[in-house]
């Protein structure tokens, strides 16, 4: 095989494969593109979409004499096909006119009209997000979320970055078994933990406010500690002790030595937190349940849901309102998320 | 290789010089958050839902406590939702299970080829349904399910299948709830690409020149260097599995329907636990889900031995 026929089969392979990906990615997306579609119809359009057109169409209409009438296409006797708007129908021949050219007067026409293309035209429903925006009251469910996903990022901050210093660089007994600890609790299924937890709130007043939502963020927890530890092992030790000798505390040498060189990894931490804040549903769930005025947005699109069972596309459209800011905030910002994955999978 | 991998953590030897002292107690400090955490929402917690379990507390009466002995197991051994939801959660693994191992890796192994073109953009692509909120994935599949409008029995139709009823049919629930779960699989995939792309090529190579297809490269070398990724996508999936609740709990509410096949153990759970209040029973089924979640965990930590391959010096 000479080089000019092995670089063929490679392009060719190249081109196979992609193409297959592609596919393969256009139906992982698919259900994107049905939401969209179907936030922008009204009942009827996703009726009649089961079986015609999957866009957000609606029947054309032509006024003629005061009155409304669907326009079809038309094939003439002479071959031609004309768009026409039909003003009786019958059985066996109709009574049609030129939408263009109304003053032409009435054309009739022989055969059966049921057989005839009726004309459509693209009719999107802008009116369901404003309906939604204001059904699911969005700019509370918005304020709601944005203050228990950002003070909760301020806690997971604060407490993760102390502990995966503390575990980074200093001799603590047991450091090896609090470790294994710290990973194991990963593992532990919560229920056995959220059961006694809820009591307590409970007891104590807390739930129906936003405080068991925020309030155990500010102890640390293994994913977020195990990735800030995992960069901080990477920094350069002599930094620190160049800062020592220069009489730093501690304390000083978290704020001016590690942190500055940090800043990659919090803010993959920050992003992390602010979208499993965003997307949490289960505690928000049981923590407010009966308080509508301060659920987060994946509760509150649950709630008006439940509400509106038969209008799927007020549905799709709360659910896109839903995956707004995550999204968008992950196509910004990839990178980190990406990153930040590999780390707490693979890294050692 | 992964965060379940050895990780050479060291103790340090023990002095007790001045200096050392000093530090150790800075990082005490430091960890103390976590520390505090995990007594606080942790192992008190874990103890008192222990004691709930031999008492009647219920939260709808929070002034009245009583031991009750062993009453709580015997409610465990007669009710029937037990046998119900462990079987749903069961018979919902059997699909859920093997599409989150070789939808990662099948995932993986493309993104790795060396014949893709485009490949940071496929990998976003793949990746950004992890970003999705779970309420709103759960209702655009339902739509995109849905037997009349939906899209994909459209498509059955235009091939000449009739499509089932997905969601709303018992023998079609568990595989319409996997395929909803596809849209989480991006985190697993995205470890396991780049444990791909650390296997060194050398390996490759001398497989090619010894005659190795490309499927045997896979299997021989691909699978078993980036075995430690597999067991940590296997174990996080089976612990996903057993804390499995919101996607049946938004579409079906916690109702089970349809014929209880959507009554996981954990909607049962937080029926139990959060609907009725039941604090003491709800800890009851609380301590035998981990019990089950521990074993499990377990036998996969015994098992990892016989297949998962650290390589040496990840060791000590």
């Amino acid at each position: 095989m000479n080089a000019y026929d092995s670089s063929v089969r490679r392009m060719m392979i190249t081109a196979s494969v992609t193409l297959f990906a592609l596919m393969l990615v256009a139906a992982f997306l698919l259900p994107f593109a049905y939401g969209t579609i179907t936030a922008f119809k009204n009942k009827e359009q996703i009726v009649t979409s089961a079986r015609g057109s999957i866009l957000p169409v609606s029947p054309v209409k032509f006024t003629y004499n005061e009155q409304l009438y669907d326009v079809f296409e038309v094939p003439m006797p002479d071959g031609e096909v004309r768009t026409l708007a039909l003003i009786r129908a019958g059985r066996n021949d109709s009574t049609f006119v030129d939408p263009a050219n109304p003053e032409a007067g009435e054309i009739f026409w022989e055969g059966r009209w049921r057989t005839l293309q009726q004309e459509m035209t693209l009719d999107p429903q802008f009116g369901n997000f404003q309906q939604v925006w204001n059904g699911i009251n969005f700019p509370i469910l918005l304020r709601n979320t944005g203050v228990i996903a950002l003070v909760g990022t301020i806690g997971t901050l604060l407490s993760c970055i102390l502990v995966a210093y503390g575990f980074a660089r200093f001799p603590i007994p047991g450091k090896s078994i609090l470790f294994m600890l710290l990973i194991g609790t990963i593992i532990l299924p919560r229920q056995v933990t959220l059961v006694p937890t809820y009591a307590f709130f409970s007891l104590i007043g807390w739930t129906g406010t936003w405080l068991p939502l925020i309030v155990p963020h500010f102890f640390a927890n293994a994913y977020n500690v195990f990735l800030l530890r995992q960069y901080f092992m990477t920094l350069p030790r002599e930094l620190d002790e160049a800062a020592v000798i220069d009489g730093a505390g501690p304390f000083r040498v978290l704020l001016w030595v590690i942190i500055p060189q940090s800043w990659p990894v919090i803010v993959t931490v920050s992003l992390f937190h602010i979208v499993f804040a965003w997307n949490d549903y289960f505690e928000p769930l049981i923590y407010l349940l009966g308080r509508p005025d301060l659920q987060p947005i994946s509760v509150g699109i649950q709630r008006f849901n439940f509400i509106y069972d038969q209008q799927p596309h007020l549905i799709q459209a709360t659910a896109l309102l839903g995956l707004a800011v995550p999204v968008l905030l992950f196509f910004l910002a990839q990178r980190f998320f990406m990153r930040g994955v590999v780390i707490t999978g693979v890294e050692k | 290789m992964s965060i379940f991998a050895p990780q050479n953590v060291k103790d340090q030897p023990l002095d007790k010089t001045p200096m050392t002292r000093r530090k150790q107690l800075w990082g005490l400090l430091f960890i103390s958050p976590w520390l505090i955490g995990l007594a606080v929402f942790t192992i008190i917690p874990m103890i008192v839902s222990l004691i709930f379990v031999f008492t009647d507390y219920n939260l709808n009466t929070p002034e009245h406590i009583q031991f009750v002995g062993l009453r709580n197991f015997q409610k465990l051994f007669a009710d029937p939702n037990v046998p119900i939801s462990l079987s749903a959660t069961f018979r919902f693994a059997l699909f859920a299970l093997p599409l989150s191992i070789i939808i990662p890796l099948g995932l993986g192994a493309l993104l790795n080829s060396h014949y893709l073109w485009g490949k940071r953009l496929f990998r976003t692509a793949f990746y950004a349904p992890y970003m999705v909120p779970v309420v709103s994935s759960a209702y655009i599949w339902a739509g995109v399910l849905n037997s009349e409008t939906g899209w994909i029995n459209r498509l059955l139709g235009e091939l000449g299948v009739p499509g089932p009823n997905w969601l709303f049919s018992v023998d079609w629930i568990y595989p319409a709830l996997a395929i909803i779960g596809l849209w989480g699989v991006g985190n697993a995939m995205l470890i396991t690409l780049s444990s791909m792309q650390g296997v060194p090529t050398e390996l490759y190579e001398a497989a090619r020149v010894d005659g190795a297809s490309g499927w045997q490269r896979f299997r021989k070398i691909t699978v078993p260097m980036i075995s430690p990724v597999i067991f940590y996508n296997l174990v996080l999936s089976v612990i996903g599995l057993f804390r499995y609740f919101e996607v049946p709990f938004i579409l079906k509410e916690g109702t089970g329907d349809p014929g209880n096949s959507t009554l996981f153990y954990n909607i049962h759970l937080y029926k139990t636990a959060f609907t009725f209040k039941d604090m003491a029973y709800g800890s009851t089924l609380a301590w035998l889900l981990f019990v089950m979640a521990f074993g499990v965990t377990l036998l996969l930590f015994w098992s990892a031995r016989y297949w998962v391959y650290y390589p040496a010096g990840d060791d000590k």
